[in-house]
Order: C-alpha cells, then sequence, then structure tokens
C-alpha cells in the first residue's frame, strides 16, 4: 500500500522507481529470511538436543525421565534425580525470591520518593545484569562459609529438633547444597520479577489508585485490592520468567549444589540439577558415548521444561501488552 | 428547602466513631509494617548487590596488577597473568556480537516494519522472546553438535557462533521495540517524498532509533562476555597462548569457572581479579548503555 | 495582581454570604485563603469558599483554571503526589483538613469523591460497595446486605444488577459503571461527595439519570460537582462557582449566576466568548 502511495505521491523517473521496487523485494525477504532463520534455530535446537539424546532415550524408554541412577561406569543413566533438583531449587528459589520482589516493586512504584526511584531502580536492574559466573564465585566463597557455620548449624538446632518438619532442616551443615543452590537462584532471579512487577504495577491506571484512594484506603490496602488484582497476570507471567530463568540455570548452581546424584530428605544435603550435570559431566563423556547422549537427552528434557514455563509466561505476559 | 429538612434516610446505627478510629489504627498499623518490610525488602536487594561488588573488590583488588594483563596463564606458583583470556573473550564477544547483530536487526526490523500483526511475525516474535531466556548451556549444547562435532573440535569460532545465538533475541527485542517508538507521521513523511520503504528504513528509522538499538547491542555485549555456560563445549578453554579461531580458545569466564574451583591459592587470586574486571566490564557496560538511552529521551 | 485579587474576592465573598442567609444556616465546608502550587507553579489564588449543607455546589471554568484542583484539594488526594502543596484552611466541623495531624484516611471516609472516568475495581459488584464499608465498619453479614442493597438503590442500580451481583463489575456498561461508583462512595456514608466531571465520559441518557441521582442525593449529602457543561451546572447545583486562572471570579445562587452575572468575566464565559 505505501508502495502505491510513493508512485502516486512522487513522479519519479521509471528507473529510480524500478530500483526502488527492487530494492525492496530484496530488503523485505532479507528481513524476512532473518526471522525465518530465526524460526528455524528455535527448531534446529530442539531437533538437535532430541536426536543426541535418542540412544539414551531408545536404550533406557520412559525409565530415563524416572530412573534415579546415573552410573557412568555400568552406563546407566537415569534423569529423575537432576530432574528433582532443578524442579525443587527453582521452586525454592521462587518462594524466597517473591516476597522479597513484590516489596521491591512496591516500594520502587508507591514508596520511594521520587529522586530515589532511578537510582535504586537501575541497582536492582545491574543485579540482573552481573555474569552467573560471578554469583557462582561469590556464593562459593562467601555464602557457602555462612551456610556451614553460621546458618545451617542454627537452623539443625533448632527447626531440626522440631516432628515431620526436623528432617527438612537436619544432617550435617556442609555449606553447599539444593537449599545454597536455591539462595543463589534466589537472589539472581530476584531483579528479574522485581522489574516485571514494577514495569506492570507501574501500568495501572492513576484514577484506579485514586478511588480507592478516595475511599480511604492505605497504601497497602491499594496495592492488595486495586493494583495486584489489576495486574494479577502480568504478576504470573514475571514469576514464570524468574522460573524459567532459575530452571536453566547453571554456573552458579555447579559451584554451590554439593553435586551428588541423590535425593535428600533436608534441604541441607546436596543435590544437582538438569543444567550442573551436563555442565560437569560432559567433559568426561567421549565423542558417540551413551553417557554423552545421555547428556544430550538431559539437555533435551530441560529445553521442554523451560520451554513450556516460558512460553506461558510470554503468553501471560502478552496479554496486559495488547490490552 | 423542604429537602434539607427531611431526616437523612441513611440505614442502620450510626457509625460508631471510636470503633472507627480503632478500625483505621489497626489498618495503618498494617500499613506502616508492610511499608517497613517493603523498605527492607529493597535494602536486601541493594545489599546483595554491594556484598558482590565488595567482595569482588576486596579479593580481587588485592590480586590486580599490571601484571594479570601483560603475562599469559601460567601453571600454579609461576605468577602468570590472564592476557590469554582477556583476549580470547574479546575476540569471541566481538565476533559473536558481528554475526549476532546484523540478523537480530533485520529481525527486529521485519517485526517492527513489515510483520507488525502478521501470523509469522508473531511466531518469530515468540520463539525470539524464548530464545531470549533460554537456558544458554543448551545453545553450547547445540552449538557443540552442528559446529565441534562434524567440524572435528573445539574452536574459538563455534564458541563465537553460540555467543551470538545469544546475541540475536537481544539485539532483536531492542530493535523492535525502538522502531516502534517512531511515530508513523516520520514514516510516512518519507514515502511522502518519494523514498521507497527500504531507504526509508536504512536511511531514515534506523538512524533515528540508532541510539535505542546501540543500547540494545551494547547490552548484548555485557550479556555475552560474562557467559560461561555455552562456551563450556564449543571453544573449551585453552591454557596455552593462542589466538587461532580453528583451535580452542581461552576465555576469562571459563578461566574464573578453572581457577576459582582449583586448590591453589595463588590460581584463586587471579580467579578474583578476572571476575573484578568482568563485572567492571559489565555494569560498566550497563550504565553507559543506559546512560545512551536516558539521554536520548 | 494583588488589588485585583481582593477586588474580585469581596464580591464572591458577599455573594456567598447572601446566598447562604437564603437557603441554609450552616456550611458543611468552608474554603479560606487557600493557595495550591504544583511545584513553585500557582494553581489556585486567594480561594474563599463555602459549600452549604445538603446542596449542590457547581463549579464552572475554561479547562485549567483550577476547578478540578479545588476539588482534589477537598479530600487531600493531592497529598498523594510530593511537589502539590496547599495553604491556607478547609474547616470542617471547626478541623483543618489540611492540618498534617489529621487522618486523611478517615477523612476520606467522610469526603468521597467520583471520577471523570468510571473506575470500577477489578471484583464482583457487590465487593466493590462491601469493600469501602469494611475499611471503616465492621458490619455482620445481614447489616452488609443491607448497606449494599441500599446504596445500589440509592444510586439507582440496584434493579440492573440485584440478580448478578456476584459477576465482575467490569462487565457493566459506561454509565451503570459510574452508578455503581457513585453507590460505593455513598456507600461508606460520607457527609459530603465530591464529583469529578462524572458525567464527561458517559452517553446523554446515562448523562441525565447521574444528574436526576445528584438532584435525588442532595437530600443527604452535600455535593460539589466540577463540570465543563453549563447547562449541567444550571441543571444540577444550586450554588455555581466561577473559575478563571486559579481565581473564584464569581459565586452565586446557580439562577443569579447564569441570568445576572457581577462579573464581565463570568458573562464572557457563559455567554461564550472564550473558554
Amino acid at each position: 500500500m505505501q508502495q502505491a502511495v510513493t508512485m502516486t505521491a512522487a513522479p519519479l523517473p521509471r528507473e529510480a522507481r524500478r530500483s526502488g521496487a527492487l530494492g525492496d523485494a530484496i530488503f523485505k525477504a532479507a528481513c524476512q529470511a532473518a526471522g525465518i532463520f530465526v524460526l528455524l534455530l528455535l527448531g534446529a535446537i530442539i531437533i538437535g538436543l532430541f536426536l543426541g539424546g535418542w540412544d539414551a532415550f531408545r536404550t533406557f524408554g520412559p525409565g530415563f525421565v524416572t530412573g534415579t541412577d546415573w552410573d557412568p561406569v555400568q552406563d546407566v543413566f537415569g534423569a529423575g534425580v537432576s530432574i528433582y533438583g532443578t524442579v525443587v531449587t527453582a521452586v525454592l528459589a521462587l518462594i524466597m525470591a517473591v516476597p522479597v520482589a513484590f516489596g521491591i516493586a512496591f516500594y520502587l512504584t508507591e514508596l520511594a520518593p521520587a529522586w530515589l526511584r532511578g537510582p535504586v531502580g537501575t541497582a536492582v536492574e545491574l543485579l540482573a545484569a552481573v555474569p552467573s559466573i560471578i554469583y557462582g564465585m561469590w556464593g562459593f566463597f562467601m555464602i557457602v562459609p555462612f551456610m556451614a557455620q553460621t546458618f545451617q548449624p542454627a537452623l539443625i538446632d533448632t527447626l531440626g529438633e522440631l516432628p515431620v518438619i526436623g528432617a527438612l532442616f537436619s544432617g550435617a551443615p556442609f555449606g553447599t547444597g539444593i537449599f545454597t543452590a536455591s539462595l543463589i537462584l534466589a537472589i539472581m532471579v530476584l531483579p528479574f520479577i522485581a522489574a516485571v512487577m514494577r514495569d506492570v504495577f507501574n501500568t495501572v491506571p492513576p484514577v484506579f489508585k485514586e478511588s480507592a484512594y478516595g475511599l480511604g484506603c492505605t497504601t497497602w490496602e491499594v496495592v492488595r485490592n486495586v493494583v495486584l488484582p489489576y495486574t494479577r497476570v502480568s504478576v504470573v507471567g514475571g514469576i514464570m520468567l524468574g522460573l524459567g530463568r532459575a530452571l536453566g540455570e547453571t554456573m552458579a548452581v555447579t559451584f554451590v549444589i554439593g553435586n551428588a546424584n541423590r535425593i535428600s530428605t533436608s534441604l541441607f544435603g546436596p543435590g544437582n540439577t538438569i543444567a550442573s550435570v551436563i555442565a560437569l559431566e560432559f567433559g568426561e563423556a567421549t565423542m558417540g558415548s551413551l553417557k554423552l547422549s545421555a547428556l544430550l537427552g538431559l539437555g533435551f528434557i530441560l529445553f521442554v521444561i523451560s520451554f513450556i514455563v516460558l512460553a506461558l509466561s510470554r503468553l501471560l505476559l502478552r496479554q496486559r501488552m495488547a490490552k | 428547602m423542604s429537602a434539607a429538612m427531611q431526616a437523612p434516610s441513611m440505614p442502620g446505627q450510626p457509625r460508631d466513631l471510636r470503633a472507627s478510629a480503632a478500625l483505621g489504627r489497626r489498618r495503618r498499623r498494617t500499613d506502616m509494617a508492610i511499608r517497613a518490610a517493603c523498605f527492607v525488602a529493597t535494602g536486601i536487594g541493594l545489599l546483595f548487590l554491594v556484598s558482590i561488588l565488595g567482595t569482588l573488590l576486596w579479593n580481587g583488588a588485592s590480586a590486580f596488577s599490571l601484571h594479570v594483563f601483560t603475562d599469559v596463564t601460567r601453571p600454579p606458583g609461576s605468577n602468570g597473568g590472564l592476557l590469554n583470556p582477556i583476549i580470547g573473550s574479546l575476540i569471541q564477544t566481538f565476533i559473536g556480537t558481528a554475526i549476532g547483530t546484523p540478523i537480530g536487526l533485520l529481525v527486529g526490523t521485519y517485526l517492527a516494519e513489515y510483520a507488525k500483526n502478521t501470523p509469522l511475525g508473531n511466531a518469530v516474535r515468540f520463539v525470539s522472546d524464548i530464545l531470549l531466556s533460554a537456558p544458554s548451556i543448551l545453545i553450547g549444547l547445540f552449538v557443540y553438535q552442528v559446529l565441534v562435532v562434524p567440524f572435528g573440535g573445539f574452536s574459538g569460532w563455534a564458541g563465537a557462533v553460540a555467543l551470538a545465538i545469544i546475541v540475536i533475541p537481544i539485539v532483536v527485542r531492542t530493535t523492535e521495540d525502538m522502531l516502534r517508538l517512531l511515530p508513523d507521521t516520520l514514516r510516512e513523511a518519507v514515502i511522502g517524498l518519494g523514498a521507497p520503504k527500504w531507504k526509508m528504513i536504512t536511511l531514515v528509522c534506523w538512524r533515528a532509533a540508532a541510539s535505542g538499538i546501540m543500547t540494545g547491542v551494547l547490552l548484548a555485549i555485557a550479556r555475552v562476555a560474562g557467559e560461561t555456560a555455552p562456551l563450556l563445549f564449543t571453544s573449551l578453554g585453552n591454557l596455552n597462548w593462542s589466538v587461532s579461531l580453528s583451535a580452542p580458545m581461552a576465555s576469562l569466564p571459563l578461566t574464573i569457572y578453572a581457577y576459582a574451583g582449583s586448590p591453589y591459592q595463588d590460581w584463586i587470586a587471579l580467579a578474583w581479579a578476572g571476575a573484578l574486571i568482568i563485572t567492571l566490564g559489565v555494569l560498566g557496560l550497563n550504565i553507559f548503555a543506559r546512560s545512551l538511552l536516558r539521554r536520548r529521551k | 495582581m494583588a488589588s485585583a485579587t481582593t477586588r474580585i474576592a469581596t464580591p464572591a465573598i458577599s455573594a456567598a454570604q447572601t446566598l447562604q442567609n437564603a437557603v441554609s444556616s450552616e456550611a458543611r465546608l468552608q474554603v479560606r485563603n487557600l493557595d495550591f502550587f504544583y511545584d513553585a507553579n500557582k494553581a489556585l489564588k486567594n480561594i474563599n469558599l463555602e459549600l452549604p449543607s445538603r446542596r449542590v455546589t457547581g463549579m464552572i471554568g475554561p479547562s485549567g483554571c483550577g476547578k478540578s484542583t479545588l476539588l482534589r484539594v477537598l479530600n487531600r488526594m493531592y497529598s498523594l503526589y510530593p511537589g502539590q502543596r496547599a495553604t491556607g484552611e478547609v474547616l470542617m466541623d471547626g478541623q483543618n483538613i489540611l492540618d498534617d495531624s489529621i487522618d486523611i484516611n478517615a477523612l476520606r471516609s467522610r469526603i468521597g469523591m467520583v471520577f471523570q472516568k468510571p473506575t470500577p475495581f477489578p471484583m464482583t459488584i457487590y465487593e466493590n460497595i462491601a469493600f469501602g464499608i469494611r475499611l471503616h465498619e465492621k458490619l455482620s453479614k445481614t447489616e452488609m446486605d443491607e448497606r449494599v442493597e441500599w446504596a445500589l438503590t440509592r444510586a439507582a442500580i440496584w434493579g440492573e444488577v440485584k440478580d448478578r451481583l456476584n459477576t465482575s463489575a467490569m462487565g457493566l456498561s459506561g454509565g451503570q459503571q459510574q452508578r455503581l461508583c457513585i453507590a460505593r462512595t455513598i456507600a461508606v456514608r460520607p457527609e459530603v461527595i465530591l464529583l469529578d466531571e462524572p458525567t464527561s465520559a458517559l452517553d446523554p441518557i446515562s448523562t441525565l439519570r447521574i444528574e436526576e441521582l445528584i438532584d435525588e442525593l442532595k437530600r443527604d449529602f452535600t455535593i460539589a460537582i466540577v463540570t465543563h457543561n453549563m447547562q449541567q451546572a444550571a441543571r444540577c447545583a444550586d450554588q455555581v462557582a466561577f473559575f478563571y486562572l486559579g481565581e473564584l471570579v464569581e459565586v452565586a445562587p446557580a439562577e443569579e449566576m447564569f441570568t445576572a452575572p457581577k462579573q464581565q468575566r463570568t458573562q464572557d464565559y457563559i455567554t461564550g466568548r472564550f473558554g
């Protein structure tokens, strides 16, 4: 349509018009090809991982997903423990990160003085920019000793004595383990969730907030009864985004999770995640071995899980944008 | 007049002012408690940032010297530096960005200018957004399969391609967002002058959105410069001096990973120095990119 | 400038006083020497105005004249925004509501507000009404049901929603949503209701219903309505105040204001020479 406008609006010499049309066709084709390339790229990643893991899938069948043995010596591989570790650390991370992220978003949108919002917001975003290897090192050298010497002994001596839930806080205070990994993950996804929450809270029209204030609401009541219900879908989308990030995080987790292929009842026990297993064991896998195939199969499972979570997050966040 | 004389037609008891005030006090206490909690939450968030930077500065500064930049990595106890990882990181980041940026720019342009609401455009946008947050280690695995296995070994090229795949969705997102911010009147004005659409885009729209797109590229550089997981199975790392893209190549994140997990004190110290370099670089780039965007606004 | 302000203010006060003597013995709100600032910009200049009890005060004037700003002073809405401040006095029962010591949340339960755009909350119709009541009173289920029905009845919407109280308020039409917002405001049983161009987003039929409603509500409530529509002011208001460039130019009983304005600028505005 815009081309038609060109034709009528400007009496160009025939030469120029033709080259314009040709240029348009080439440029559009290039843009479109790049777009299709991205589509194919994702497809290729999925197919590549699936084919790579095919040997393992064929050898172990559904047992590859449910099996809990990971024994390179016997060539027996089951993803059960690492799937469990991946999900548990990510969910625990969210349980810790969401309330804090909400607090930050609430503070930045409703409470902080105007001059402070920019700097504090940027600082929180910078937290998201710190490379994950740095989180791993910081966690390994700062958080792990703190956990081992202070935090875990205290919890083991108190909560660990309680019936039923005591089992969650029992065992030796290694410092590393599921809980420490979750804590680091929580810190890493915190800025992502906080940034999404802040942005969607800011989309609530001020007049809705004013009508709630006009009834005599306190700031908290306005956020709880108007802002949160109004932005609920996007807030869940932001949390899913955080979950997607937490599921696939590799380096930071590898440093602090303790790397043991077992499911322990205690949160302080060591464990592993899909990403940490891939990162640690890939070096020992030779090309064409069943182990390599099992690792690629693990990658495929991780991709499927993250894809579902991230797709859900996109759909939920898109809904708000479309409004 | 007569209306004013009528008795008020309110239902029920008049409001018990004392009960109402007590309720008000309780509500205000709840409000204050939650405000305080949010203040503390923000403090916690900032505390983490301060703690990370503090730890890096404390441990990194003591291991920091010009020597780190001038000498290559050496076995423990022989006073090596980080020259080859730094160079390796620069090379791979540069090539990754150089490959990823034009593709991302074209895709972003496609989404903003050609396929705003078409099914294909929506699919591309969706997939690009998924790639943006997909686990980076899987991108490493993928590149391992398509470049490392067929071409017979780990290489700097493979690492750079893995990084390029991470750059693409970041540039797509910012390019599309920035182009969409441009007013349609600008496009109409250019078309009205008789320019073909591709000239309108390349000569006017890209230029008008240049600083925004540049921000995206800088953020992408900052992101991939610190990436470790996608390099594990692609460029592998190299403790010897090598700038060949066809051989395994060192990089700062991989060296930090290897050194930090080692039992040698001098290697751990070098890991801190490397961590400090990379963090300051990445955060510096972020702040610079943001200031670029702010100036534009 | 100062002398001009005084010259204008004097007839305004005397007009208000005459009016007060004529229709009511009591002013529910008294605004005295009020100045208002957005940062350094003075948006209201030395306003003196009384809102007579159980009467409708219409506020008219060209956009940006300060009429909405005055409304937002009366329930301290401006306190939400740093950089906005008011000096002077607004007296309610002898208490200056601009005082820092005032309980703003309690104040807003006594002075309710309805906005230009309908603002139903994302909850059910019933909850929209009950929400505000619960902030200030503890009622039993029966009392609450009664109060909700009363508020919806007074807002002339009960018949339309009584069978769908538990559905989302977002599903109502614009006019219904606005009456719901009025019901939500009166459910708290305030003494004063502030209406900020309540019909500007509505169609003529919905507008008519709201105007009828205002006439009905003044039996129990003191009402201030900001409107850009002079016919509406003439139809609804007992007393009309004309604002121009942050000043209160003239205040008079409605019939006087529209037939024999004392000020030249008022006359220019209502005859459509500017604004």
